[in-house]
């Protein structure tokens, strides 16, 4: 991949190039119509795209997989929103009777964005991210993704790379999809622990009993601390980190580390010391738990929700697969993808548009091959052959890029989601007893 | 398949299945024909008890003993009836007269829900087990219960999310599983443990899940009946005796006397005009306006306020019956603000019976910002609207030449000697204290606190 910087005026050329050979229409079309159990539902959602020049229209719907991919390989979005599921279709709200046209159904959806983190990490700031201040996601996602799954019972989550800063997540079960804006904010409030703006300075505040959410989030942070927080962050290696993490302790520990750090350097061994006088103060404290050293854990990496983004059932945000327009100064365009966690870390990689645009150039040489077999095989004429050929490689373009490994994770995911509509299918129909 | 048997099942509605059970939802309305005496006599009678229900709620903290010893009181006795079946028949009428009564307004709908909620709360929670469990099966709420063996996997994780709850408990009491759709506020506030998208509730806290149901329930009732209201407005036999009913609630009752204060609380408004000193009638008009102060006003003013005399109980009242009519419902209230009125009388944390602020503490500590009342008005007011003010309070233009606030003055810096000065003509000419009493503004910083001001 070319680091070279690359002229973002190269858009309008290649993004009709993606959506022409590249974009997973039938992939995307299955994804929204989940089954087309409910009448209308991929009909009656909304999509907003940004255009060239910044031009936004929203309300944009569609009757069919074709009709979306005529309109989009027309448009050429610069970015495409998934909307809600509304009452009507949406391109034909202003003729519906105010107050009758109303959003229903959307994904339950989190948002978190590595900028909310920034009083917390040294090595970034802003927009910018690198492996180190990456671990926050990964936090972020084995946290949310276990709560959501076995606490809130939820089992078909889409997590995504927002393309620039963070992560979205996509909660695509049905139940999840007809909650409430009461509901959203609930599930979303359960979920956060560091409150607090600009004023605060203490935004994690622990007491007994310690609930079992928290209890879980607390280990996986944990797992992480030391190497990331410690060693990466270099929490305690400044003075001016040093000072920052003292500020969230009583004075009485304050005091000790401060004259305990002035002969320990070593930054592991600064927060053993932190952790020993926490512990001894919560065994001897006449007050109840005391967990300093939890607090300061869950401030630095528990992940960080906007819970305005979860609220809204018409809240539009970023859709998989659509381009991220802005770029940096370095690397250019980057795609939204889809990726899966493993249990030992979470895997990324930066698919750019400049990318899969020259991969789709070359030719594999295998591919080629193998038609010229099959051909003689079937001893087909070379006009025939050609129309073949073309007519093959458009279904397998994408296979040709770095996209086909994410398009191919979509497809599990989708996969799974159809093997449980049709198992509640079957229950529900046991239940009314047809015959 | 006996479709024509269980039709007939349906039809024959014997007066028994109506009133099954003691408590209702409320959800079919009643539909027999009665007398407009009886219509009369259900309503009024209901409603006292629904004003009893509100002063005992601005009274007393709701979960102590006393207030639902007394509650408890005052619901028996207002329970008179022939038969079971004749009260239950009466609670059932009674409560959806007054819905046309209350149905109007945002302010009287929130009254009548509040007061209600709370009834049905206290009615809820005096029941026995079987009864509670009796009723949530006869609503639909049919939430099964854990087994033994399910409890005691999930011991640990209960007694961690449970509040008040240990080992021993856990195997006496019997937990719920409710979709956590049907508990969102125990969710959010992580008050319960929580698997698989069910919330684990005990016993004790399926009151809440019910009455979110009895919120929801009534709420959308209300609005409906709203809609339909006209109708019943037509019938001329009715419409005097519903205004009568929904004006009743305006207005604390005030009579019941007290006479350990020093003053009553009817005694504030006008006090606050003639002799209060003008930042604590500022924040008394603002409070009266928005029905809220922030942190600091309430502080500044619920000390004076003591000093002045009003008691504890006094306070509560005086407050949450004000922080009602806006924003705030009575359980934020209980929840967020009492405690810190508690706490100023000395009866919380280091329980210090704090004194109220000095001049020199309120000019110079604390300034107000955006959405502060509080502070003194000669200090952090902008002349210009101080002189505004001043002249809406009828201080003759004299007087205001007298106060310092004439252009001449209003384009200098104001010190705070001038300011001092301002302010004790203020209280000259709003009939406090004589300003000839007082000449140097050096002398003044012996005047510290507002409230040795008549």
């Amino acid at each position: 991949m070319s680091n070279s910087d690359y002229d973002p005026a190269c858009l309008p050329d290649l993004l009709p190039l993606y959506y022409r050979r590249l974009f997973p229409f039938s992939q995307y079309y299955r994804w929204l119509s989940y089954g087309g159990v409910t009448k209308n539902y991929f009909q009656n959602r909304e999509f907003s795209f940004t255009l060239k020049d910044d031009i936004y229209v929203r309300y944009q719907s569609f009757s069919t997989q074709n009709e979306l991919e005529k309109e989009m390989q027309k448009m050429n979005p610069y970015k495409i929103d998934i909307g809600a599921v509304y009452s009507h279709r949406p391109s034909q709200h202003n003729t519906v009777k105010s107050g009758t046209f109303q959003a229903l159904e959307k994904e339950l959806v989190f948002d978190i964005d590595m900028t909310d983190y920034d009083d917390v990490r040294s090595c970034c700031s802003a927009a910018d991210i690198c492996s180190k201040c990456w671990t926050l996601m990964t936090i972020a996602i084995r946290i949310l993704d276990r709560a959501l799954r076995e606490d809130f019972g939820f089992q078909h989550l889409l997590w995504v790379y927002s393309g620039r800063r963070g992560v979205h997540c996509w909660v695509c079960d049905e139940a999840a999809r007809k909650l409430s804006v009461a509901a959203r904010s609930a599930v979303a409030e359960y979920l956060s622990l560091v409150k607090g703006g600009e004023e605060t300075v203490k935004k994690v505040v622990l007491s007994d009993p310690i609930h079992p959410f928290i209890s879980q989030s607390l280990s996986v942070v944990e797992h992480y601390f030391l190497q990331y927080a410690i060693v990466g962050q270099e929490l305690l290696s400044s003075k001016e980190g040093v000072d920052k993490v003292l500020n969230l302790l009583p004075e009485d520990i304050l005091c000790d580390l401060l004259l305990h750090y002035q002969s320990e350097k070593n930054p592991t061994k600064r927060w053993e010391r932190l952790k020993t006088l926490v512990h001894q103060k919560r065994a001897t404290s006449k007050k109840g738990g005391q967990y300093f050293d939890k607090e300061i854990m869950l401030q630095y990496c528990y992940p960080r929700l906007d819970v305005n983004v979860s609220k809204g059932v018409n809240h539009l945000l970023k859709s998989p697969f659509s381009v991220h327009p802005k770029t940096g100064k370095r690397i250019i365009i980057v795609i939204e993808v889809y990726f899966i966690f493993h249990n030992i870390d979470i895997y990324i990689f930066l698919i750019t548009l400049f990318l899969i645009c020259e991969e789709l150039d070359k030719p594999r040489p295998d591919e080629e091959e193998e038609d010229d077999t099959k051909d003689k095989e079937n001893e087909i004429e070379a006009g025939e052959r050609r129309k073949i050929r073309v007519y093959k490689a458009s279904f397998t373009y994408f296979k040709r890029t770095s996209l086909a490994k994410y398009i191919k994770l979509f497809d599990q995911f989708l996969d799974s989601v159809a093997r449980s509509r049709k198992g509640d299918m079957l229950k529900k129909s046991d239940l009314q007893k047809d015959f | 398949m006996q479709f024509s048997g269980r039709r007939r099942k349906l039809a024959v509605h014997s007066q028994n299945d109506l009133y099954s059970h003691c408590l209702q939802l409320y959800v079919q309305p009643p539909l027999e024909n009665i007398s407009l005496s009886e219509f009369e006599t259900f309503a009024v009678e209901r409603l006292k008890l629904l004003k009893t229900v509100e002063n005992l709620g601005v009274s007393y903290v709701k979960t102590t003993e006393q207030y639902t010893k007394k509650l408890h009181a005052s619901f028996t006795k207002s329970q008179v009836g022939p038969s079971e079946y004749e009260k239950r028949r009466k609670d059932h009428i009674s409560h959806f007269i007054l819905r046309l009564a209350y149905c109007q307004t945002e302010d009287l709908r929130r009254w009548f829900i509040q007061q209600e909620m709370d009834l049905f709360r206290h009615r809820f929670n005096d029941l026995s087990s079987k009864y509670k469990t009796e009723f949530l099966h006869k609503n639909n709420l049919k939430y099964d219960t854990l087994s033994a063996d399910e409890k005691m996997n999930l011991k640990d994780q209960l007694i961690n999310s449970t509040f008040g709850f240990s080992g021993i408990t856990i195997v006496e009491q019997d937990f719920y599983k409710v979709p956590f759709q049907d508990a969102l506020d125990l969710i959010r506030t992580r008050k319960v443990f929580l698997r698989g998208g069910y919330a684990y509730i005990p016993h004790q806290d399926i009151v809440t899940i019910v009455l979110n149901d009895f919120r929801t329930r009534l709420s959308k009732a209300l609005a409906l009946t709203a809609r339909s209201l006209p109708a019943v407005q037509s019938d001329e036999r009715l419409q005097p005796l519903l205004n009568h009913l929904s004006h009743a609630y305006v207005g604390q009752d005030y009579s019941i006397q007290k006479n350990i204060g020093k003053i009553s609380l009817e005694q504030i408004d006008p006090l606050s005009a003639k002799s209060f000193p003008l930042c604590m009638r500022q924040l008394h008009k603002s409070l009266r306006e928005n029905h809220h102060l922030r942190h600091g006003g309430r502080m500044q003013y619920g000390l004076f306020l003591k000093g002045i005399g009003l008691t504890l109980e006094q306070a509560l009242q005086f407050w949450r019956s004000e922080f009602i009519r806006g924003k705030v419902d009575a359980d934020k209230f209980d929840k967020a603000y009492a405690y810190s009125i508690r706490h100023m009388f000395g009866k919380e944390g280091k329980r210090t019976d704090y004194t109220p602020y000095s001049c020199m503490k309120v000019i110079l500590s604390n300034p107000p910002s955006q959405g502060d009342y509080h502070g003194c008005p000669f200090r952090h007011s902008d002349p210009e609207l101080l002189k505004q003010k001043l002249q809406s309070y009828k201080l003759s233009p004299s007087g205001i030449v007298q106060v310092g606030l004439h252009t001449h003055t209003l384009k200098h810096n104001w010190s705070l000697a001038h300011r001092i000065k301002a302010f004790l003509h203020y209280m000259d000419f709003s009939g406090g204290f004589k300003l000839s009493s007082v000449l140097e503004y050096q002398q003044l910083e012996d005047i510290t606190n507002p409230v040795t001001w008549p």
